[in-house]
């Protein structure tokens, strides 16, 4: 699965022939895989005039809108919220639509490629369904026991505070693909799914944490976590996703939350 | 093909969508029809709040939020949708809470709220705290906490499958639904889902303007599905754009900065709301902030070399309360424009954000085929829809309250409907028109680009049909849609393959963005006065004699083929309020 054959194309280079001041003109090195067209991924080459305040997800979309319509790559929001988006820039983890141009060295060819450790279906495409089941796999919702109140539950800012971090996830799996234990093994749960355990492990209204520990006591569970922060890093909503394993982990032995 | 059999098919897993998911499933054997995995959806993009008259931190009641509904939406709202809007809207908050939603907490451990647009004490007297928030995340907290209850429920998703088309019988005379039929995504396989009640929740329209708070994958594909087989559309002249968005990007910058006290400001650092809602100022309603805000602009008080944004100032906030309650916001100035709001203001722009008009539905969720007759079988909620509670303009909060009250309300009803009855028979060939659309996408060997034609179309849209419209400039819209339209047809795409072809998609999707924007200028044509969102310079007066009634936009195909749209009109249903002249 590695490196064949380098093409070169051009947007429209020579129309636009970066008249405005502004643009510059980048090379993006895209890992393509089709397997209607062959069994084989290789890297390709796109150069074209962008603004570098523009996204990676925009010259994404130069490439299909311009160049390539077979290009493809799942996106919606364009703006960090949605998850879609994530992929390899540069060997690291990010979303297209946060990554400006400027902050990737436009003056080396940009590397792009799906994320790792999940099955690629097509070009920028993976198979999210073990990400998801190991999400489903910890309860993700809210359990409790007794009669509803009639109106809201009661909580105070400091309990709500607890989980603030991980309610932020966004599912892009940027996490889970960046973790070298997940790579190697597909069983671990995986940096997303603990963080989305500790949203409610950690949530005073839950009634369910032991259940989720226990999933979590699991030999495919927290104790598989080697700490390497690749996590944290890859994060684009900047959790502490370390930080929330160990927090789970501490929970195991303590038995606190 | 393949052939699936439910009770209730929904079509759409944002908020709405899944909100009425959770119902349908608990009622009866229920499938979701997703072209985004559920947490993708545009609901995840909503900021600021959820209105709701908790009266948490200062009185309030439900009767005050439906009167603002009804001035917000100048007067074109349905008052009966919209007192079940604010009735309706305290148990809607509850329930979220319930499901797990991490609201922002008062001292006392209640739901905290926070002010909002339009949203006033006692009929306008002065801004009253109605929005329920979580952080500036409130949308992602929504569409996380309602796939949470989801997976609970075990609800059944088809993800990225593709609706493509609404397929309705006639029996005894009465059009039905029959069902739908889907694209799969991942296989190019087209599938045929018989369903007894379908439910429409697949968000809004936006994608035909250029600078735009909405996703790429907003592109009105649920409108389009049903317009096509001849039933009508609802006020879709009634666009709303957002007062702030990021300069030339068009991303949502919540109302919420200005509810927690952020100011606009124009080049001379002027507070110039003051001088357009005295009483309201920052916080009038969005269609009067947003034409303030242009005409600053014209006037050549905006901000910046070209004069063409003018400033939303938070640098007079603490950072702390930046970092509390509007943290991806001020996230989204660093990331975007590289600018620190806490001590710079951030360049903003009016962006095309919600589209008040839609389907027509009854407050049950029902689809109408007419003023008043309904589709037995077929529903839709939230912004695909139009019931109407939003009128000619919807506050800020209340979509996210809408696809709550009216996901659940739909959800219910079609799985009542479904148990009530049986399966209308599927017509001959259902995947007819389906399978000719795909086939002739990727067999043509047009020389038009999808990409060339969508950016012509958004182009002329905001030049034309945005804040400011005249007769003129909706009439060069209208041609130049004919124009593309017309290009359309000779449309290619390069991707001929079955497997994750979104280039095909694309092309299907600029399909239903073309049809809507016609829709759209039609009916924004027609409307000569102005109103809420559809502002004409040439009328600039609301005309309650003539114009006080729903737009009701037809397809119709004469007997050579030519297609044409008729308009048609709807009252507008009047319970308590009568029209006053609209002030903030």
């Amino acid at each position: 699965m590695s490196t064949p054959t380098l093409d070169k194309h051009s947007a429209a280079l020579d129309a636009a022939e970066v008249t405005d001041a502004h643009l510059i003109t980048i090379t993006l090195r895209i890992r393509r895989f089709n397997p209607e067209v062959s069994a084989d991924p290789e890297w390709v080459d796109y150069q074209l005039p962008i603004d570098p305040k523009e996204r990676v997800l925009d010259a994404l979309h130069k490439v299909k809108w311009e160049i390539d319509g077979s290009l493809t790559f799942r996106r919606s929001c364009a703006h960090g919220v949605c998850g879609s988006d994530a992929m390899r820039i540069n060997g690291k983890n990010r979303l297209a639509c946060k990554t400006l141009i400027k902050d990737i060295n436009p003056d080396k060819p940009i590397t792009v490629e799906a994320i790792k450790g999940l099955t690629v279906l097509k070009d920028l495409v993976v198979d999210m369904d073990p990400f998801f089941q190991a999400y489903r796999d910890v309860m993700p919702f809210l359990i409790t026991k007794g009669n509803e109140p009639t109106r809201e539950r009661l909580q105070s800012a400091a309990d709500r505070e607890r989980f603030d971090d991980t309610t932020k996830c966004i599912l892009c799996a940027a996490c889970t693909s960046s973790c070298p234990v997940f790579w190697n093994d597909g069983q671990y749960f995986g940096p997303a799914a603990i963080v989305n355990a500790h949203r409610f492990i950690f949530d005073s209204r839950d009634e369910a944490g032991e259940q989720r520990l226990e999933i979590l006591n699991d030999k495919d569970g927290v104790w598989r976590c080697r700490t390497t922060f690749n996590c944290t890093d890859a994060c684009p909503r900047g959790i502490e996703v370390t930080k929330a394993i160990q927090e789970v982990k501490r929970a195991l032995i303590t038995r606190r939350f | 093909m393949q052939i699936h059999k439910y009770d209730t098919v929904i079509v759409g897993a944002g908020g709405a969508g899944m909100r009425a998911a959770i119902e349908a499933t608990k009622r009866s054997r229920t499938a979701v029809l997703t072209k985004l995995y559920p947490t993708r959806s545009h609901t995840g993009a909503a900021q600021g709040g959820m209105a709701a008259a908790l009266a948490n931190v200062e009185e309030d009641n439900w009767e005050w939020h439906t009167f603002d509904t009804i001035k917000g939406g100048d007067y074109l709202v349905d008052q009966d949708a919209a007192e079940i809007l604010a009735k309706e809207a305290i148990d809607a908050v509850l329930d979220l809470e319930k499901m797990g939603l991490p609201f922002n907490r008062t001292p006392e451990g209640r739901i905290d709220q926070r002010r909002f647009g339009g949203h006033t004490r006692n009929h306008g007297e002065a801004a009253v705290r109605r929005a329920c928030y979580a952080a500036d995340r409130t949308g992602h907290m929504i569409l996380q906490t309602l796939y949470q209850n989801c997976v609970k429920e075990g609800v059944e998703f088809f993800n990225e499958f593709y609706v493509l088309d609404q397929l309705l019988v006639e029996v005894d005379g009465v059009k039905r639904s029959a069902g739908v039929v889907a694209y799969e995504l991942a296989t190019g396989e087209i599938h045929v889902f018989q369903a007894k009640a379908v439910i429409y929740a697949s968000g809004g329209t936006g994608k035909f303007f250029k600078v735009t708070s909405n996703a790429h994958t907003l592109t009105g594909d649920g409108q389009a599905a049903v317009y096509r087989r001849g039933l009508p559309l609802e006020d879709m002249e009634f666009f709303q754009f957002h007062p702030t968005g990021i300069w030339r990007m068009g991303i949502l910058l919540t109302e919420g900065a200005r509810g927690e006290g952020g100011i606009l400001r124009n080049k001379d650092g002027e507070r110039f709301m003051e001088k357009y809602a005295p009483v309201m100022k920052d916080l009038a309603s969005r269609d009067v902030v947003s034409r303030a805000i242009y005409t600053e602009i014209r006037e050549g008080r905006g901000c910046g070399p070209e004069g063409d944004h003018v400033y939303l100032d938070l640098t007079h906030l603490p950072p702390e309360q930046l970092d509390a309650k509007l943290p991806d916001i001020t996230e989204f100035a660093r990331t975007y424009l590289g600018i620190e709001p806490y001590t710079d203001p951030i360049p903003i722009q009016p962006t095309a954000h919600y589209a008040m008009g839609g389907i027509p539905t009854n407050v049950q969720g029902e689809v109408l085929s007419d003023n008043s007759t309904v589709v037995p079988g077929l529903y839709a909620a939230g912004e695909v829809a139009c019931v109407s509670v939003h009128g000619a303009n919807r506050l800020g909060t209340n979509s996210l309250l809408d696809i709550n009250v009216f996901g659940r309300r739909s959800g219910i009803a079609a799985a009542e409907y479904a148990h009530a009855n049986d399966f209308v028979p599927l017509p001959e060939d259902p995947a007819s028109l389906v399978e000719e659309q795909v086939e002739r996408l990727r067999d043509s060997n047009g020389t038009e680009r999808v990409s060339v034609i969508r950016t012509e179309l958004q182009e002329c849209m905001d030049a034309n049909v945005m804040v400011f419209r005249t007769e003129q400039t909706i009439k060069t819209a209208v041609e130049k849609i004919g124009e593309l339209r017309e290009r359309y047809r000779n449309v290619a795409i390069q991707d001929k393959g079955k497997r994750f072809n979104t280039d095909l998609l694309e092309a299907v999707e600029l399909g239903n963005l073309l049809d809507l924007a016609e829709v759209m200028a039609v009916s924004a044509l027609a409307r000569k006065e102005s109103r809420g969102g559809h502002y004409r310079e040439d009328y600039p007066n609301r005309d309650d004699v003539n114009f006080m009634r729903h737009t009701m936009a037809y397809r119709e195909v004469d007997a050579t083929g030519v297609e044409s749209i008729r308009l048609d009109y709807k009252p507008v249903v009047q319970t308590r309020y009568q029209p006053m002249e609209r002030k903030y």
